[in-house]
């Protein structure tokens, strides 16, 4: 069983979203038997990543070869520290957002928690791939799920914005293939460690054109990151999705951060000869910008979503400064910053729908409203988001940002790391105390919110536990830290990856 | 024959952008058609283009890359699905929004030209 263990996060959704398709579970009155079913598969999904992260520290990275095709001929399964930390992060986030559905979202469509089910798997799989064409698939397979979730509850805006979000993505699947079909023409290869051993062969006229490739990878990748100058599409898209959709979104531009990462470090990483490090003053800038621009977007925010969407473009500059610095040290605390971002931003998300139910017309918008009903409830969620997210000890976000500012070294990388991002972290800080004293705060003296209607527990509880993650992420600092050390340690170390692929014979 | 087949790509690619530059949906529809064609033929080249090259080991001297072939099959099957949806989502744009525009609605100083060149005529 155990050696089947790193493509069980893919199989669960898959089989489980496809079983949900079926009698019992099919028809509008039968959501109770989908509800039941999707809490027990995020929960196998929850215990899988689990399972894997304890198996994988234990006896390092685990090689799964589908269909026993061996490497680098095969597609490769790779779960290492960091792509098990994620698929633990992804399933924890979609058992976060499956509760608060379960208060009404989940009825307004027939195949909510099966698309939500696909999506998983493909987030998963773009985790767990070593093979750059099946990373295009299972991209491909999130994002037609995403299509789907995002026209969730219909109407206007939501059709606007995903029009723009198609046709941007189906734009961006091009590039993707025209860059795979770049670097395959270069190297021969699709398989990630076999590509990085081959790269740093290439003869210069060869290496040009797989540089050109890696470029357009990389803009693919900003592209599903949303770094600038790719990121206008994320805010409006965002905005528009529901809550709970728009709480799992929060990790896809991880999924675009992660394969910078991953990419760039394994491919064009060290060990890539003349290649080496293409990408990095590329990022490093763009990142820098990235920090400033979601900075201006969270001052201009009308309302909580908005803002919290331009939040997450801060943390997606932030998390590529961690990775334009190249170091182990830097990664690590990238990765800390990750995982506490994404579980943050989503559930401000949820809050911000919650708080939002019980305004009016108002919505979350930042003006004089009808006061909230759960005022001591919401204030509590949100200050405890705010101060996270913003990162005031003594939540997650704190340690997370003080360890890349540690991880800076030298005068020049610190004036920008430190400038950048203290200034946009105070910034973030008059942005939500300003939406925080609107929301809460200013409303007409003899405004009476009796009538409106009290969240549901599903909501208060799914916001509580994504939330709960930042004071656990410090209380047990420690071994986070320990454990993220450890996975941007194995990132960094190609060899390491190479051997476990058994690849070193072959290239001789 | 590879400059035959690189002016064609180049073509279909150019035609793809300048569509999917267009301001409603229903050419921005065909240019991702167009853009994914064109993806298809490069993906299909990336192995080296050769005449007579049989897939399978021990048939002929000169072997074709069996690889782009399959990367091919599934880069057809996934565009058109997504291609598709595509066109499924502008029409319900069209239906929703009441236009086939893809911002929804005009550029503002587009709407203002259009009105002062009604009321020309």
């Amino acid at each position: 069983m155990s050696f089947h263990l790193p493509i069980l996060p893919i199989l669960i959704p898959l089989l489980g979203g496809l079983l949900m398709l079926l009698p019992p579970f099919i028809g509008v009155e039968r959501y109770q038997y989908r509800r039941v079913a999707t809490l027990v598969l995020t929960l196998m999904q929850v215990a899988c990543g689990i399972w894997l992260m304890a198996t994988v520290s234990q006896n390092g990275a685990l090689v799964y070869a589908v269909g026993n095709w061996q490497p680098p001929f095969g597609i490769i399964l790779y779960a290492d520290l960091l792509s098990s930390m994620l698929i633990t992060l992804t399933s924890f986030l979609g058992l976060g957002i499956t509760l608060y559905s379960f208060a009404g979202t989940d009825r307004e469509g027939k195949y909510y928690h099966p698309l939500i089910q696909f999506q998983l798997l493909g987030i998963s799989g773009a985790f767990l791939t070593n093979d750059l064409f099946n990373l295009f698939v299972f991209f491909e397979v999130l994002l037609i799920a995403s299509y789907a979730l995002m026209v969730h509850g219909g109407g206007k805006q939501k059709t606007q914005a995903n029009v723009h979000y198609v046709i941007l993505n189906l734009i961006g699947s091009s590039l993707f293939l025209i860059a795979l079909g770049t670097l395959y023409a270069t190297t021969g290869t699709l398989n990630m460690a076999d590509m990085s051993l081959r790269i740093a062969e290439l003869e210069p006229s060869q290496a040009v054109i797989a540089q050109v490739g890696g470029s357009l990878l990389l803009i693919v990748f900003g592209l599903k990151a949303a770094m600038l100058p790719l990121h206008f599409w994320l805010p409006q898209t965002y905005e528009a999705a529901i809550a709970p959709v728009a709480a799992l979104f929060a990790i896809m531009t991880k999924v675009g951060v992660y394969c910078i990462f991953r990419v760039f470090t394994v491919i064009f990483g060290d060990t890539a000869g003349d290649l080496a490090g293409m990408a990095e003053p590329w990022v490093w800038v763009f990142a820098i910008l990235t920090v400033a621009a979601g900075s201006v977007g969270a001052l201009a925010s009308p309302n909580l979503r908005m803002l919290n969407s331009n939040l997450i473009i801060v943390s997606v500059g932030t998390l590529l400064i961690a990775f334009a610095l190249r170091t182990p040290e830097a990664t690590a605390a990238g990765l800390y910053y990750l995982v506490h971002s994404t579980l943050i931003s989503a559930s401000l998300f949820l809050i911000a729908d919650m708080i939002g139910e019980q305004r009016g017309k108002a919505l979350d918008r930042f003006v004089k409203a009808r006061k909230v009903k759960q005022q001591a409830a919401f204030g509590i969620l949100f200050f405890v988001a705010a101060l996270g997210i913003a990162g005031l000890p003594p939540f997650s976000g704190f340690l997370g940002k003080l360890m890349i500012l540690q991880s800076a070294t030298g005068a020049a990388e610190k004036f920008w790391v430190w400038g950048f991002i203290l200034i946009s972290s105070l910034i973030t800080i008059v942005a939500l105390s300003r939406a925080g004293t609107t929301l809460f705060w200013r409303y007409p003296e003899n405004s009476d919110p009796s009538d409106s209607k009290d969240a549901s527990k599903w909501q208060v509880s799914a916001a509580a536990l994504l939330l709960l993650a930042s004071p656990a992420m410090v209380l047990l600092g420690g071994y986070v830290i320990q454990y993220t050390t450890a996975a941007a340690e194995q990132l960094h170390n190609v060899p390491y990856l190479i051997e476990t692929l058994n690849l070193r014979e072959g290239a001789q | 024959m590879e400059t035959l087949y690189v002016i064609c790509v180049g073509v279909v690619t150019f035609c793809g952008v300048f569509l999917c530059l267009r301001g409603r949906t229903f050419s921005v529809v065909v240019g991702l058609t167009m853009l994914s064609y064109a993806v298809n033929l490069f993906l299909f080249s990336s192995g080296r283009l050769s005449l007579r090259g049989s897939a399978i080991l021990g048939t002929t001297e000169n072997y074709a890359d069996p690889l782009p072939q399959a990367l091919v099959l599934t880069a057809i099957v996934i565009g058109f699905a997504m291609i598709a949806f595509v066109v499924i989502l502008s029409m319900r744009a069209r239906a929703d929004l009441g236009n086939d525009l893809v911002d929804g609605r005009d550029h503002p100083d587009t709407e203002k030209k259009v009105q002062a060149a009604r009321g020309k005529q």
